[in-house]
């Protein structure tokens, strides 16, 4: 894409490109608790409001239940939002997460991604955000800063387009994202401005507008409202495909609900999540170089879940495997193992899935962790049979 | 071309931050970096590693440094408290906080071909009265990577520090950079 913009090209960690992002976006109210690995982005941002830097109300709240809650008030009175957390933080913010979604409030919130205790972690999985995937907000989950700093922007427009109106949760991965530093190109306020819907915001509160918020849902209702916020992510769809093509016209990067590579003549392909990916991109390369039919995919946007855009990908595969730093205790596999296994439920002819759970408290993939997974994708594309559906890499006996 | 450079520092000097700083000398010279402290809690006086990788391509890859090209210790007592070595690339270059010949230094780095040494803590505490030598090492540092010329630390020292301790500290770079011994095999 031959974009002309004027991009400073500047070394950001993951959190500090979060931060820059939300300067850029011109929010009015941030409320947040810090947690690790989260902390440097709302230290940023306070400094930033104490600076006078961005115009927004501070709220320095003392739970992360509290911080979501002021968003959630701030957001529903009109304000563009902001907060961010992790691991045993957003748990906290549970129960407001549906509230957020159901009440339709475009908070938009960054994770760095941290596993949940016990025993205590403050090291990176997926977990965090993976447990609170069923409440209602958009999902975007990141590779790079440079992702971090265009989701969290492209965040704003989704959530606050009037036919969608839901929150967003930008994922980074904890360290490993948000305390490394990189290159990231940061494009002037005044072209965000242009991207960005106008404030204020159309639910601005007044006297004139008084409505009432947050009602009892007796059974007579709370189907057909629930069921809104459902048709909403379904009706999202469209709107972050052109969030991310317009931000692509705009600024010369965009990067689909997914990005795959090497699918063309690929008889097996491996799937990922944030950052990990990258990693998941060098070593499938490296074996495509060597000659194996190997495809690499990675999931940017969990909910909503593409599932078709995935199914006309993957549908002609041998084998597919699919990586998840979470899991769910108890069942097949994790959580994107679960998901990208229903999308082939109907299908007469599909692939053989295989799951991978590796990664988890901030263990490290290493290429040779990588290089286990691609061989047995291509031994079960071989045999025509998964012998263990799921598999935990790096785990020690 | 990638290099990987592994940090050896106690909590304190500095040296996650001469991690970033090399990292945002390379950026700015319009190549591609990454710099990341070992995961963790920081504690003051223990010992800690920072990373940072410098590519002239994207660097996709998130994985620890196993098998570093270049190695930086801050501090000379780490020595025999951790492994600084480990995994050092054969034909590997070392740099070492120490007034010693770098020759002294050739068992601890065996696949090493080049060993610098600089007495940064003396240049700490001349040029800046505090013996914080994370910028003096990066000075050293900068003699093993090719790719960086010394104004784009300075400059990255600069933003970072601010005008007058900004200065002092570029001083040290400039000090520790002509200063540096080398000793190379054969």
């Amino acid at each position: 894409m031959a974009v002309q913009v004027q991009q400073k090209r500047t070394a950001l960690t993951g959190n500090y490109a979060v931060a820059e992002a939300v300067k850029l976006a011109d929010v009015d109210v941030i409320a947040a608790y810090p947690i690790t690995p989260q902390t440097t982005i709302v230290e940023k941002l306070a400094e930033y409001v104490a600076d006078g830097i961005i115009d927004a109300e501070y709220i320095p709240v003392e739970s992360e239940h509290s911080a979501i809650s002021a968003c959630l008030g701030a957001s529903l009175a009109g304000a563009r939002t902001f907060t961010a957390t992790a691991s045993q933080g957003l748990a906290l913010m549970h129960e407001i997460l549906f509230i957020t979604s159901v009440l339709r409030a475009p908070v938009v919130m960054a994770i760095a991604n941290r596993s949940l205790s016990a025993p205590l972690s403050i090291w990176n999985d997926h977990s965090d955000s993976m447990a609170e995937r069923d409440t209602g907000w958009i999902q975007i989950w990141a590779a790079n800063a440079q992702e971090v700093f265009d989701s969290v922007l492209q965040a704003y427009r989704i959530a606050e387009d009037r036919d969608v109106l839901l929150p967003v949760m930008v994922n980074l991965d904890g360290y490993i994202l948000s305390h490394t530093v990189e290159p990231v190109l940061v494009p002037e306020k005044k072209l965000v401005e242009e991207y960005l819907p106008p404030k204020p915001l159309w639910n601005r509160l007044s006297v004139k507008t008084a409505y009432t918020l947050g009602v009892v849902g007796p059974p007579e209702y709370y189907f057909e409202m629930k069921y809104q916020a459902i048709d909403a992510i379904e009706r999202s769809r469209s709107k972050i495909k052109e969030a991310d093509e317009v931000y692509g016209e705009m600024f010369g990067r965009s990067y689909g609900v997914m990005e795959h590579h090497f699918m063309d003549d690929a008889e097996v392909a491996l799937i990922a999540m944030g950052s990990v990916a990258e990693t998941a991109y060098t070593a499938i390369k490296r074996w495509r170089e060597r000659g194996a039919k190997v495809g690499f995919v990675r999931i940017r946007v969990f909910r909503p879940f593409p599932a078709e855009e995935l199914r006309d990908l993957l549908k002609g595969l041998k084998v597919i495997g699919i990586l998840d730093r979470a899991t769910s205790p108890g069942s097949l596999g994790g959580p994107a193992f679960a998901e990208v296994s229903t999308i082939f439920v109907n299908e007469r002819q599909r692939p053989l899935v295989k799951n991978y759970i590796a990664g988890l408290g901030g263990r490290d993939v290493p290429f040779s962790g990588f290089d286990y997974m691609i061989q047995r994708l291509l031994e079960a594309a071989e045999k025509e049979e998964v012998d263990v559906l799921c598999e935990y890499v790096g785990l020690r006996e | 071309m990638m290099l990987e450079i592994r940090w050896h520092g106690r909590g304190g000097q500095g040296a996650v931050t001469a991690a970033e700083l090399l990292a945002k000398a390379a950026i700015a010279e319009g190549l591609w970096a990454q710099a990341f402290p070992a995961f963790g809690p920081e504690r003051r006086g223990a010992p800690v590693l920072a990373f940072t990788r410098i590519s002239n391509n994207p660097i996709k890859m998130r994985v620890q440094v196993y098998e570093p090209d270049i190695v930086v210790v801050l501090d000379p007592s780490l020595i025999g408290v951790v492994n600084i070595g480990e995994g050092l690339k054969q034909g590997g270059v070392a740099i070492v906080n120490s007034a010693k010949d770098p020759a002294e230094f050739r068992r601890i780095f065996p696949s090493a071909s080049k060993i610098f040494s600089v007495d940064a803590t003396k240049i700490a505490l001349e040029e800046l009265k505090v013996p914080i030598v994370n910028t003096a090492m990066l000075g050293a540092a900068t003699k093993a990577i090719d790719a960086i010329p010394l104004e784009r630390v300075e400059e990255a020292v600069r933003e970072r520090f601010g005008s007058r301790i900004g200065e002092r500290n570029v001083r040290a770079v400039r000090r520790a950079h002509r200063e540096a011994r080398l000793w190379e095999s054969g």
